[in-house]
């Protein structure tokens, strides 16, 4: 339990990917088994625990703590979990290394009852020092959320024997911890055997590529689709001795299913189908807006479903009744999944057309007119072209070469920067993580206000500029955040370009961008030519209201006439 | 009776040491405690600044607090001065006072002022655990005891400063291409850190942020070993990977750190012990390593030093003052302005 905690301890301040896999492989390359095992499967998020709740730590810390003490502390802390690792009342008979191993607490964390789990939690709690107390009552409080994702825990646990993560991705679905057969495998034994066709399989993703990129490539090796402005989904249905179970999984392969048993149902036939959820109305495609309207509520009742009712437009076939489709080319995939769909016989289901094209000049025309090239009323849905390679297996990941999005242009505003705070690691000594904003009415004229924040677009050479600017004009400091000079006639207006707006409560502007990013800075124009609030509001409510353009125009002196498009940064591939 | 007239002649222990806002003032003898304006004759419990200020008329501390007041104000930081040893008693006026090892840092003292039949201990800033670079705490009974309180919640705990430099050197044993800059107080904390590292077997170069340099010299001349040091101002960049840094706090997010290959923040502080802290000052190495008593090294030793009452600085008050109730001891907070602030670093409480 020591060795975990440490590592846990280290990952939660380490900000660099690379460091982090490090720490992770060196911790799976020197802890045995079964304790290697349990780990990963606590860093891949494959435990919960029925009864182990946070319910049951205020009740321990409330009995053997003063009142006082542990709100003054709760309060100077603000962690449950940490006030209490760091609390509690050490043990005066506690032996040194008498720490129970970590696959000792999984063990008793998925096994105890209800009623003898405080108790085993407690003497837990005396047995550890604050780093271990913090790492159980992280396990049982659930989510560590200490900055790792399955997918970096698997690429650390292949990084062991120089193995490619996919081929770990693979496995993972018929895997189980302690992973005693993996690790059998990376450290030179035999390959464990995937069963397939049964459970989420991390998705192929996509690289972004531009127009002049396409010269390199031959058109005839590549189909092209539409970019839908969804959620991507995949829908796995499976054959059990009890019957037919169905379950729709995002891309993270969190389990959605509860949200759309209305999708569910049309799901009959066993397979793995990949593809992208939206809700259609009268047959015509809705922006994500809508979307996220159905996504966004807990409880599904028969008018939502009424309301905003789920589609499927598929894909790509990974499984069809067990056999694994995968290492099938795209274009094999793609007829076996169009017979498929057929054989569903649902309106809830369909398969996202093809765009034709011959020529690059065809699919450039295509990408900047989806309505006349086939997406006809469905073109504010769309948010780009994806290519995909006509011999490509699926190959989870982000494979090079073979998958392409090709994205619709994004919006773009002039705005002020107003607050600038420090970055990580190799970034420290910079102010890189910008916040900016732009002019609205204020009580006495005009102020800014924010409307974002970006930490990447510019190269090294600007990041310099802007952290020797920062410097030179902070008018004021929070901890590592300093607030830099911006009035009507001082200041450094920001070229920033982001995906697409949605509204928000938790911006004071009402506000937020999605993916913003630095696209260019503006050292010639003086803050008070920078953007207008009312311009990020017109841009917002014309999407809203599906008024989307037929062409993305690239014109961007004036953003308020610019013609706009609202885009998700697509699960497709994003 | 006999009791009543006892009483009568025992002063209140407000009467011989005043808190007021500038510091604890004995207005019959006329003389403050770290006081944090110029007075006419201060006693100095150690050379952290926010204790240790220039501009007094006479100044009385140990030795080396005075020696590092000097390196740090210059030679005329007070008109007149006297070194006073570890349990040397001497006479001002109606009082007795006497200096005696805090455990603190190098010279740090608590300061025992006894007068007609009170005895008060102003304890300064004290850690109760084993420091290789200075004298250890002694306890000293008293009827009043005035703590310090800076980590005065029970979250704090600095039970294991040897565990932390283990996980300093491991970190550098793992990424063997980065420089492990260590943000440490530079009277105290540096030193300490350094001689640590000694212990646990690290024998190669340490190096200097040219802020440590004097007072980390000054320790070296008092006879503690720190074994080869040496300073960052001539390195090159590539023979910097792989070393250990001692800096002070505020220079990690400095302009500085860019002399480094892949510098990577490190800091010795009691604060590292909560997350969030640490995060704030976006610190990736967080080390519990303080000079400062934590909570159960408050709460022991002021049971032990068998006070009654009990004045609590700087800090967590509130906490503290609240146990002491629980125990059935007589407390209170002082508010005395502009301890808790060690300017040189920008960082509040050196810890």
């Amino acid at each position: 339990m020591n060795e975990f905690a440490q590592l846990l301890d280290r990952l939660s301040y380490e900000p660099a990917r690379n460091n982090k896999l490090r720490l992770i492989a060196d911790y799976l390359r020197t802890t045995p088994d079964p304790e290697r095992g349990f780990a990963l499967a606590a860093l891949t998020g494959a435990l919960s625990f029925k009864y182990a709740k946070a319910g049951v730590i205020r009740t321990l810390i409330a009995e053997r703590t003063d009142p006082v003490l542990f709100a003054l502390s709760y309060d100077y802390v603000g962690d449950l979990s940490e006030t209490v690792a760091l609390m509690w009342p050490a043990d005066p008979n506690a032996r040194p290394n008498c720490a129970p191993p970590l696959s000792e607490v999984i063990e008793k964390l998925s096994t105890l009852g209800k009623t003898q789990l405080p108790a085993q939690i407690a003497r837990w709690l005396d047995a550890l020092d604050e780093t271990a107390r913090w790492a159980l009552l992280k396990l049982v409080t659930g989510g560590l959320r200490i900055g790792v994702s399955a997918r970096l825990a698997k690429t650390a646990a292949a990084s062991l024997a120089d193995k490619e993560v996919n081929e770990l991705e693979n496995l993972w679905p018929s895997l189980r911890p302690p992973y005693l057969d993996l690790f059998a495998w990376l450290e030179g034994g035999e390959k464990p055997q995937a069963r397939i066709g049964a459970s989420f399989s991390p998705p192929m993703l996509s690289h972004a590529i531009e127009e002049p990129d396409l010269a390199a490539l031959d058109p005839n090796d590549f189909v092209a689709e539409w970019k839908w402005d969804g959620v991507r989904v995949q829908a796995i249905t499976a054959e059990h001795d009890d019957g037919i179970e169905t379950r729709l999984y995002s891309r993270t392969g969190e389990d959605i299913s509860k949200s759309f048993p209305d999708l569910l149902e049309a799901l009959k036939l066993p397979a793995a189908i990949d593809g992208e959820l939206l809700i259609l109305r009268d047959n015509r495609v809705q922006t994500f807006n809508v979307l996220q309207q159905r996504l966004n509520r807990k409880t599904v009742n028969a008018k939502l479903l009424a309301e905003f009712p789920a589609h499927l437009r598929a894909y790509d076939l990974l499984a069809e009744d067990g056999e694994d489709l995968r290492e099938l080319p795209f274009a094999e995939r793609r007829k076996r999944l169009e017979k498929f769909v057929q054989r569903l016989r649902s309106d809830r289901v369909d398969t996202s057309p093809i765009v034709k094209f011959e020529t690059w000049p065809q699919l450039i025309a295509a990408r900047a007119n989806p309505v006349e090239a086939g997406a006809g009323e469905d073109a504010p849905a769309v948010e780009g072209v994806m290519l995909k390679h006509r011999d490509a297996p699926y190959i989870p990941g982000r494979p090079k070469g073979l998958w392409w999005k090709w994205k619709r242009d994004p919006m773009n505003v002039d705005a002020v920067l107003m607050y600038a705070q420090r970055g990580h690691g190799k970034r420290s000594s910079f102010y890189s993580d910008y916040t900016f904003g732009v002019w609205t009415h204020g009580d006495d004229g005009d102020v800014l206000v924010p409307v974002g924040k970006a930490y990447f677009g510019f190269t090294d050479e600007e990041l310099k500029e802007i952290d020797r600017f920062v410097r030179r004009n902070t008018v004021d400091r929070f901890g590592p955040v300093r607030e830099v000079t911006h009035t009507a006639d001082t200041g450094l207006v920001m070229e920033v370009a982001f995906e697409g707006l949605q509204r928000s409560t938790r911006h004071k502007s009402g506000i937020a961008m999605r993916f913003p990013r630095i696209s260019r800075l503006r050292w010639d124009k003086p803050p008070r030519e920078a953007d207008r609030l009312e311009t990020l509001e017109q841009m917002l409510s014309r999407a809203e209201h599906g008024r989307a353009p037929a062409a993305p125009v690239r014109k961007r002196k004036t953003p308020q006439s610019a013609v706009l498009r609202l885009a998700h940064e697509g699960d497709h591939d994003a | 009776m006999m009791q009543f007239t006892t009483y009568l002649m025992t002063m209140r222990p407000e009467d011989i040491l005043c808190p007021t806002p500038s510091g604890l003032c004995s207005k019959t003898d006329g003389f403050h405690i770290d006081p944090t304006r110029p007075v006419a004759k201060a006693l100095i419990t150690h050379g952290h600044s926010d204790h240790a200020r220039a501009g007094h008329g006479a100044v009385l501390a140990t030795q080396e607090t005075l020696d590092i007041m000097r390196l740090r104000y210059g030679g005329d930081f007070a008109k007149a001065t006297q070194a006073v040893p570890y349990g040397e008693r001497i006479k001002i006026g109606s009082s007795t006072v006497s200096f005696h090892p805090a455990g603190h840092v190098l010279g740090s003292a608590q300061i025992r002022v006894e007068c007609k039949g009170q005895c008060i201990v102003a304890s300064g800033d004290y850690k109760d655990l084993r420091d290789p670079t200075c004298p250890a705490f002694e306890l000293v009974k008293c009827n009043v005891f005035i703590t310090e309180a800076t980590f005065g919640l029970p979250v704090f705990h600095h039970g294991n400063p040897q565990g932390e430099i283990a996980k300093l050197l491991r970190s550098v044993k793992l990424f063997p291409e980065r420089a492990h800059l260590v943000g440490a107080y530079s009277l105290g904390k540096a030193q300490r850190v350094i001689a640590m590292l000694r212990e646990a077997g690290y024998d190669k170069a340490i190096y200097l942020h040219g802020a440590m340099e004097k007072i980390t010299r000054y320790y070296e001349e008092c006879g503690i070993a720190l074994g080869p040091l040496d300073l960052v101002r001539g390195a090159k960049k590539a023979e910097l990977a792989g070393t250990i840094t001692l800096c002070p706090p505020s220079a990690n997010k400095d302009l500085w750190t860019r002399r480094f290959p892949e510098p990577l923040a490190a800091f010795a502080s009691g604060w590292m012990r909560v997350r969030a802290r640490a995060r704030q000052s976006l610190i990736e190495l967080p080390l519990v390593i303080s000079d400062h008593a934590d909570w159960n090294g408050l709460t022991k030793t002021i049971r032990a030093t068998g006070a009654s009452e009990v004045w609590v600085t700087h800090g967590q008050e509130d906490a503290l003052v609240h146990w002491c109730q629980t125990q059935g001891l007589k407390a209170r907070p002082l508010d005395i302005v502009g301890y808790g602030d060690e300017d040189e670093s920008g960082e509040a409480n050196p810890a």
